[in-house]
């Protein structure tokens, strides 16, 4: 019987034990962590750029790329300091969340249209391509439609393969999002959304799982990240926005699309500007928080700490690491709202910022 | 007398714990998916539509079923002749030699590489075979992910029949020598009618695992969401949809995917059940 005991006391032990230690952390005393979720879209930059705030100020920062939908849920579950997306949380959803949630736009990124043909030069794609490629109309490489647009290049004797994000995905918004824009058919069949019913492709996890079946299977195409196209190199079309100019993604091209207005609140869908100089298929991303910081026993520094990051990460500092990975600084308005936003965040009803 | 009581209390309380585990899982699966059956009812079976597009919301689980069902019992047929063959080299034919128990080893350490590493091996190694084969566009779908899992399933099939095919009284196979007969007829009329039931369970035991991988198969079926149209088709099946969209799924289709794990929990349940009725009618 005493064996018995013994055991069960040594259990509960290092059960209470456990418990401590992770009250203990979550308190903040005085090492604050801060934790995030989300997109995987923006990881590139967030990566480096909390790596460098680490360095600078010694908090300790981590990020994990579980996917948009993953940092709503995460901040919906109380379970980050604040997550990540690259689809803003329409009004419904917003209604959904009883505390206030706030936006803050931190980068431009584009998606890009990568693919896989050796010896093939640039890629021009127009409306009619896409949707034809993407809703699985056009299945053949030397279409005569593709030939149309690309009279110079060399286009196989190949079935085209579309690989999309098998996962919920921001980049799937932004790109569907584009696609409901210029296609009517897309629009009535598909739509827009974090994940999609898509009629033809592969899937692929994330987007370095797209970026990778995309690189090893010749004749496909798909869309993703610019920064994963760049990282491993793969070709990317120049994609006709709309005014009628085919564009490559640059950070020039990618900028002017947010030269338009913004909303107060930064909720807005950037893609197939009227710009002639912009890349069509970019968007802003976002950081969501509470704008009432003290909830689920946060401690006053955690969230002086949190607003504090967010500031420098809208700051020029942080927007020239964004530049260095290839995703387009803020425009001076979106840095405006966001100051003006990351103010009116609150513990227990005062403001954090002055 | 003390101890062999305290090890009485030890192990009830123990098994007990599993039998806790076993119900708080059914339990909190059936709770998760009632919103998805009070919204569709049976239809969320029997539907071959999946939609997550909001507003546009719908989901079946068949595609789903269909896959999972179409790569395991593929894999189970290639694993089949595999396997079989391998038990008895290594417990018959080859038995207690250097070579044989070399290759029960490589065998078993089958059964330790994690899945992750059969899917990359799949999707760099196998998927050009499949390509230059001309079976396949890209070589993603059903058959490329039933050959990874038929692999990854030939140690669970064998090692367990080779203990089974060795259990074989050794009186009864000298008796069928001493009356002439072959070893090819020792074989068929001596060792596999006796270890019949237990051979059957091991492949059941592979069935099992082949329904639940997910990893390897996620990177080689294409995660289509759509009923495949044949062996070379894409596909996806109900552990790899959990997978890849259970990080972002709330309300309806968090309750979908919680569903599809409850049913895939009723399908492995299934296939054990049957296995054990064709077990015991065996013996």
């Amino acid at each position: 019987m005493k064996k018995l005991f013994f055991l069960l006391i040594s259990v509960a032990i290092l059960v209470s034990c456990g418990q401590q230690k992770s009250e203990s952390s979550g308190d903040g005393s005085k090492k604050v962590t801060i934790t995030a979720a989300g997109a995987t879209f923006p990881m590139p930059f967030y990566n480096l750029a909390f790596k460098k705030y680490t360095e600078e100020t010694g908090l300790l920062l981590t990020y994990g790329g579980i996917g948009s939908g993953g940092g709503i849920r995460s901040l919906k579950d109380k379970v980050v300091d604040f997550g990540a997306t690259d689809a803003y949380l329409s009004d419904e959803e917003l209604a959904e969340i009883p505390m206030k949630v706030v936006h803050i736009p931190t980068c431009i990124g584009a998606v890009v249209i990568a693919y896989n043909l050796p010896e093939m030069g640039d890629l021009k794609l127009s409306d009619k391509l896409l949707e034809g490629i993407f809703l699985g109309e056009i299945t053949k490489w030397n279409d005569e439609k593709i030939k149309l647009e690309n009279p110079a290049s060399k286009l196989p004797d190949m079935n085209i393969t579309v690989v999309y994000r098998s996962d919920g995905s921001g980049t799937t918004h932004i790109f569907s999002d584009y696609m409901t824009k210029i296609s009517k058919p897309w629009a009535a069949k598909v739509g827009t959304g974090k994940s999609l019913n898509w009629p033809v492709g592969i899937g692929a996890k994330g987007n370095p799982g797209v970026a990778g079946t995309i690189s090893q299977s010749v004749g496909s195409i798909g869309y993703i990240g610019s920064e994963y196209a760049f990282a491993q190199n793969l070709s990317y079309a120049m994609v006709q926005n709309a005014a009628g100019k085919y564009i490559k993604p640059s950070n020039e091209s990618i900028s002017a699309s947010a030269k338009g207005e913004i909303p107060a609140d930064t909720r807005v869908m950037i893609t197939n500007s009227t710009n002639p100089e912009a890349y069509p298929i970019s968007g802003f991303t976002w950081i969501i928080l509470y704008r009432e910081q003290a909830y689920g026993g946060r401690s006053l520094t955690q969230a002086t700490e949190t607003v504090k990051f967010l500031e420098w990460l809208t700051g020029p500092n942080a927007q020239t690491i964004a530049e260095s990975v290839h995703y387009a600084p803020l425009p001076e308005k979106a840095i405006e709202l966001s100051k003006e936003i990351l103010q009116s965040i609150t513990y227990e009803g005062k403001p954090l910022l002055k | 007398m003390k101890s062999e009581k305290i090890t009485r209390y030890v192990l009830f309380a123990v098994s007990f714990i599993i039998l806790l585990i076993f119900a708080g899982m059914v339990f909190s699966l059936a709770g998760g998916a009632i919103p998805v059956f009070k919204e569709y009812g049976l239809k969320f079976i029997f539907s071959s539509d999946w939609n997550p597009t909001q507003g546009r919301e719908f989901y079946g689980a068949l595609p789903f079923i269909a896959g999972t069902l179409l790569t395991s019992f593929v894999a189970l047929l290639i694993c089949l002749p595999l396997s079989f063959s391998t038990s008895l080299f290594i417990a018959e034919y080859y038995h207690k030699t250097r070579v044989a128990k070399f290759l029960g080893t490589m065998v078993d350490l089958l059964a330790g590489v994690p899945s992750i590493v059969y899917g990359l091996w799949g999707f760099y190694a196998l998927r050009p075979v499949i390509i230059s084969l001309g079976l396949s566009d890209q070589g993603f779908g059903v058959f490329t992910s039933a050959v990874i899992l038929a692999i990854m399933i030939i140690p669970y099939a064998t090692s367990l029949s080779n203990e089974i095919i060795t259990m074989v009284p050794n009186e009864l196979k000298e008796a069928a020598y001493s009356l002439g007969a072959t070893r090819f007829e020792v074989i068929f009329s001596v060792i596999f009618p006796n270890a019949r039931s237990g051979i059957v369970a091991s492949y059941i035991l592979a069935l099992g695992r082949a329904l639940g991988e997910t990893m390897a198969v996620t990177m080689l079926i294409g995660n289509a969401n759509i009923i495949p149209k044949g062996l070379f088709s894409t596909g996806n099946t109900m552990a790899s949809l959990i997978a890849n969209q259970f990080g972002e799924a709330d309300g309806l289709k968090l309750s979908a995917l919680i569903a599809i794990g409850l049913l895939l929990f009723l399908i492995t349940g299934i296939v054990n059940a049957i296995g054990k009725y064709i077990i015991r009618k065996m013996s």
